[in-house]
């Protein structure tokens, strides 16, 4: 029997506001609550709560055989925190019913794996707490912010623990090789990965509510005669998407709901498919071969690579420059300070910056705050000096402080020997 | 002595340096006894200061004339038909939007609203023929309805209201050059606009420049007599000390800015380069580039490029207060500008206390003796200028001294006197 394997991604950036060159130094809040909270406000309703229902009410209509899985940033958790909390609950509903896994990552959905071994371990380790502590399940398989990977990622990824891995099933990767099996790591083959559909997931996540598609509309019954088209010996299909996809990107008056409400019993009356989890994918079967992936990839635009996030000059400068702020950041380890570094962190501020807007522009401007990559760059460059000199000032007066400690000590220390000295001269005296 | 005076903006609706300069000099002329000013700009919002003069809007006049008498004016002012995209000054908002493809058309006759009244924007945006060639219509109306013994035209936009209102009251004319388009477009002229410039000054009895500079380029480019060409330098309004309201500066470092349209004509690009060298030699300095224009996004760019953008800000176009603001957390103000007919803002930098840099060539620098002037291309030369200041103390103490006892020396009273000498010149060679 096939799988077919459902996952969503649940994040929503939390935009920094307009910070101007007055502000630094001055005003250290750096996030535009208004818009965040309508934002949020408004996908909790169109999106978030009403699939959580659906979702809900299908695991109990299908007897528990109809299994989905997440991956929450915890920069989307602290904002439901905030503005809706009711949706954590709606997700706590989802976890108890057993058919649910939570998938770990970096806490800001960050770049960090690109950049620094310790501090990607620091955000996934953060990440993973919130996620047992809220949901109660300690995720076991790992997915990076976009899906990005590479060899090395991977293996670093094998070395925190973690049995499997999801990412893009791009075509320069794979080849005339199918995405429908399960693969392993090129250095540690002891991670197995599971790649993404792209075509049957861009079938719903983009192609959706596309009236100029031939195959439009996308009925759950054509869905389903596609996927038993595959190969007898395919293992499994991967349909990962962003969870907005349901009712944001795709409105509700494209039935997308109706899509998703179908769904599960159209797949499971085929006989052919069963829903599964990462992790009982990775039980289940056994790797076909190892996916060599030299060169980082992710499942953002035609490139399938880094460069929504990173290869403009601009992005660089950034990227560079906060992270040249990590040691401080650790030794000051302030929970105000450390909390900012978290959010900063978050790749879609870099995202932002993106200066390729002609092949996929349509994306990367949905739901962005800034004019330009330019516009979006001086704000994040503001807002990071402000951030620096925050850091800067904590580090003199932690080293003042450690300076202080130490002279305090020393003076113990002379008065103790004074002492001694004391002593030691009146035996003298005495002998 | 009564004036007509003709200008395109008038505080506090102003976009550059030219509608300060306006109120500066009517404000220094109303001084004057036995000296009256009917002020005109295209469009009058009513919340100006017309303490010192009467401010007539084109788009309060009522039309009396007759289709005819259009018709006639348009066959005698034909040069003023010319169809092209134009960019006078840019209004820094309005960049983007600038093209307008429908600029004239076969249009023969103004659409005049209930009131016989013609409309304006009073903007540098689309449609700024049409509203030169309006503006220049009306002035044949109002240079009717009020009685003047000599007509003062500012900068090229005005012109042809000034040469339209000659031909009606047959009184002298003086044309003010604030700028040519040899200063805004670096050499390579607009024809039209040359046009413009051209009949202008040939039509003018008298020519003001506002710099020798200017001067210069008005006698050899526009090949007018010199003796008919008078430089009168630009003063500044004395800073009242209700403004001085107390500015937090929120960085410790030294602020080092520039401010104004970021183009061609400004030379942000020295200033670029010249930070990049600065910062190289010492870390406790900041660079500000505050203002909007068509290099904006390329001056973005190359800070990033260079890996200094988290020392060198952007603040976009700046208003009113935050001008002031700027100046005050201001340690060194540099203006690099290429071509610069006059520069009132060092004059502003040094009332608020700021050493200033300027190029040589910009006018400015011909009456200034306590600033540092250095040749615009020159970027090692400004760097050392920079770092001199910011280093060492005592140099920006004399500075700011100095430049503060020059600046409130220049006063506009000392322009209008000399503005009405060129007014009785202009009427006595007219006589």
């Amino acid at each position: 029997m096939k799988s077919i394997c459902l996952y969503f991604q649940v994040h929503q950036p939390l935009r920094l506001r307009r910070y101007r060159f007055f502000d630094i130094g001055n005003d250290h809040y750096y996030y535009d609550d208004f818009t965040n909270e309508s934002i949020m406000q408004k996908i909790v309703k169109e999106c978030y709560l009403p699939a959580n229902e659906i979702l809900l009410k299908q695991i109990k209509a299908n007897h528990n055989q109809f299994k989905v899985t997440f991956s929450i940033t915890g920069v989307v958790l602290d904002q439901f925190e905030q503005y809706a909390p009711e949706v954590i609950d709606s997700f706590k509903q989802l976890a108890d019913t057993g058919c649910v896994e939570f998938l770990a990552e970096t806490y800001s959905h960050s770049l960090a794996a690109l950049k620094d071994q310790d501090e990607f371990k620091a955000q996934v380790k953060a990440h993973s707490k919130r996620i047992k502590q809220l949901f109660g399940q300690k995720p076991k398989v790992f997915r990076n912010t976009e899906l990005i990977y590479s060899d090395e990622i991977g293996k670093n990824v094998a070395s925190m623990g973690y049995k499997g891995m999801l990412t893009e099933g791009a075509k320069h990767i794979l080849g005339w090789k199918s995405t429908n099996y399960l693969y392993c790591n090129a250095i540690n083959p002891k991670l197995k990965l599971l790649m993404r559909n792209y075509t049957l997931s861009d079938d719903i996540a983009f192609r959706f509510s596309e009236q100029g598609w031939n195959e439009w509309p996308l009925t759950t019954e054509k869905f389903v005669s596609w996927m038993n088209k595959m190969d007898e010996k395919e293992e499994i299909i991967n349909i990962f998407m962003d969870y907005e996809t349901i009712g944001e990107h795709q409105k509700k008056e494209s039935g997308i709901f109706d899509f998703l409400d179908n769904l599960p019993a159209a797949v499971l009356n085929t006989k052919n498919y069963k829903f599964t989890t990462p992790s009982e994918a990775i039980k289940e079967y056994q790797p076909i071969a190892v996916a060599h992936v030299p060169n980082t990839i992710s499942w953002a635009d035609e490139e399938r690579d880094l460069s929504a996030w990173l290869g403009n000059s601009l992005q660089d400068e950034a990227f560079t420059k906060l992270n040249a702020l990590r040691d401080d950041v650790l030794a000051i380890n302030d929970k105000h300070i450390n909390k900012d570094w978290n959010y900063l962190q978050s790749s879609d501020h870099f995202y932002y910056m993106c200066t390729k807007f002609f092949s996929d522009g349509d994306v990367h401007s949905y739901f962005n705050p800034y004019n330009s990559p330019y516009d979006a760059f001086i704000n994040f460059m503001n807002v990071l000096s402000d951030f620096k000199i925050r850091v800067d000032k904590l580090k003199d007066a932690k080293e003042s402080q450690s300076v202080q400690d130490e002279l305090i000590k020393k003076d113990d220390l002379i008065e103790q020997y004074k002492k001694e000295i004391n002593k030691l001269k009146k035996q003298i005296v005495q002998e | 002595m009564k004036v007509l005076m003709f200008g395109w903006e008038f505080p506090p609706h102003i976009s550059g340096g030219l509608g300060t300069a306006c109120y500066g000099l009517t404000k220094g002329l109303s001084k004057i006894d036995d000296l009256d000013i009917v002020f005109v700009v295209p469009k009058a919002y009513g919340d100006e200061d017309q303490s010192k003069m009467q401010l007539v809007g084109a788009n309060s006049t009522h039309i009396k004339q007759v289709q005819e008498h259009i018709r006639l004016f348009k066959s005698k002012h034909t040069y003023l038909e010319v169809e092209s995209e134009l960019i006078p000054y840019n209004d820094p908002d309005e960049y983007y939007t600038f093209r307008d493809s429908e600029l004239y058309d076969n249009k023969k006759l103004f659409k005049v609203n209930k009131e016989g009244k013609l409309e304006f924007s009073g903007k540098y945006g689309a449609n700024l023929i049409e509203e030169i060639y309006k503006y220049a219509y009306v002035a044949s109306t109002v240079s009717m309805d009020n009685e003047h013994d000599v007509i003062h035209a500012h900068d090229w936009l005005c012109y042809p209201a000034g040469i339209a209102a000659k031909e009606v009251s047959g009184k002298p004319l003086v044309v003010h050059v604030h700028a040519t388009d040899f200063d805004r477009s670096g050499g390579s002229v607009n024809p039209k606009v040359f046009e413009i410039e051209k009949k202008g000054m040939d039509a003018a009895d008298k020519i003001i420049a506002v710099s020798n500079l200017t001067r210069n380029i008005v006698i050899e480019k526009y090949g007018q007599n010199p003796d008919k060409v008078e430089t009168v330098y630009n003063a500044v309004e004395p800073v009242t000390i209700e403004q001085k309201k107390a500015i937090k500066k929120g960085v410790t470092e030294k602020v080092v800015t520039f401010l104004g349209r970021i183009t061609m004509q400004k030379g942000p690009e020295y200033f670029v380069e010249a930070a990049n060298e600065v910062l190289k030699r010492t870390d406790n300095v900041r660079f500000v580039m505050a203002g909007s224009g068509d290099m904006l996004e390329k001056m973005v760019a190359r800070a990033a490029q260079l890996g200094i953008a988290d020392r060198f800000h952007f603040t976009g176009f700046l208003k009113g207060d935050d001008v002031f603001k700027m100046f005050e957390m201001s340690d060194v103000y540099v203006m690099p500008s290429v071509s610069e007919p006059f520069g009132i803002s060092p004059l502003e930098a040094m009332q608020s206390n700021v050493p200033v840099i300027i190029s040589k060539q910009s006018g400015v620098s011909e009456i200034l003796t306590h600033a540092v002037k250095v040749d615009y291309w020159d970027i090692d030369a400004l760097a050392d200028a920079i770092y001199g200041i910011i280093k060492y103390d005592s140099l920006s103490g004399i500075f700011k001294e100095k430049g503060k006892e020059e600046v409130d020396n220049l006063k506009w009273t000392n322009a209008a006197i000399h503005v009405h000498q060129v007014y009785n010149s202009a009427i006595n060679t007219f006589l």
